[in-house]
């Protein structure tokens, strides 16, 4: 009975996370905004999984390991970059070699 | 309406008030503090629709460790001072035509049921019982109830899905070594 409801609310935060990650330039809030888009596809996997088994909640597992190995290599890259060029701004992130 | 019910629709819409508050924020520890009330709000929203299991590693995974390398990178780089962080009106004009053009179909699943969903996948034109159609829904719900919810997420994992958590393991241990790599000074 919350299917449709929680679709809704699936595509709107998904929605919010493109348009964080199209408008802001602080890298690391761009990393929060895919964090963001990631956890509206885990609400909508939830709410299917009612209908279709648990499997839903198996790849919400492996979206959420995925998730985590990400955010630990980019804020990685991150710092690396911050290194080179004392700032996190994506203006500044225009070559491939420091 | 039950209260259940409610309770997802204020959640909901404190989820999408926090993503609000995520990206408009200019402090990026502000913006990280929104995005862990949208996973807060996400957790409780997945209890309600019978996924306890996925609701505590929302809040272990996500708000607890995620959030907390974000807080620890943010807090490390000293970028809390403000500065120009949003881009200019070209991008902006570009985000509003992404949004225009992909969420706005999906607006029209407001009003989606298990009905609706029942009878897409069988094929036949009338709406037919989710529960009749798709038996694995009320399979799943028998396992959690017969064997916690623990067990009934743990005996897809480790049977159909064995082979993708081990993958998981390698990808895990990738990542670690990598970060490791990138975030060193020198090798």
């Amino acid at each position: 009975m919350l299917l449709g409801p929680s679709l809704l609310i699936s595509a709107i935060l998904f929605s919010i996370g493109v348009v964080g990650v199209v408008i802001r330039r602080n890298a690391i809030v761009v990393f929060m905004c895919i964090e963001l888009m990631l956890n509206a596809v885990n609400l909508t996997f939830v709410s299917l999984s009612r209908y279709h088994g648990l499997s839903g909640q198996v790849m919400v597992f492996f979206v959420m390991t995925v998730a985590a190995a990400e955010a630990a290599v980019g804020l990685a890259i991150i710092l690396a970059v911050f290194r080179h060029r004392q700032s996190v701004d994506l203006k500044h992130m225009n070559i491939l070699r420091g | 309406m039950q209260a259940s019910q409610i309770a997802f629709y204020i959640l909901g819409v404190f989820a999408v008030l926090c993503g609000i508050g995520c990206i408009s924020q200019r402090n990026p520890i502000a913006a990280a503090m929104w995005l862990v009330g949208t996973m807060l709000s996400l957790a409780a929203m997945y209890v309600i629709l019978n996924a306890q299991f996925i609701g505590v590693i929302q809040v272990l995974v996500y708000a607890g460790a995620i959030m907390v390398l974000f807080l620890f990178v943010i807090m490390l780089l000293n970028l809390s001072q403000g500065q120009d962080d949003l881009r200019k009106w070209p991008l902006w004009v570009i985000g509003a035509a992404l949004v225009a053009g992909v969420a706005g179909p999906l607006l029209a699943l407001r009003g989606y049921t298990g009905g609706r969903l029942a009878s897409e996948v069988t094929g036949a034109a009338v709406y037919t019982d989710p529960a009749a159609a798709l038996v694995a829904g009320p399979a799943a719900l028998r396992a959690t109830v017969e064997r916690g919810v623990v067990g009934a997420i743990a005996e897809p994992l480790f049977r159909t899905y064995l082979v993708p958590f081990e993958i998981t393991s390698i990808l895990l241990l990738a990542a670690a070594v990598g970060a490791v790599v990138l975030a060193k000074r020198k090798l």
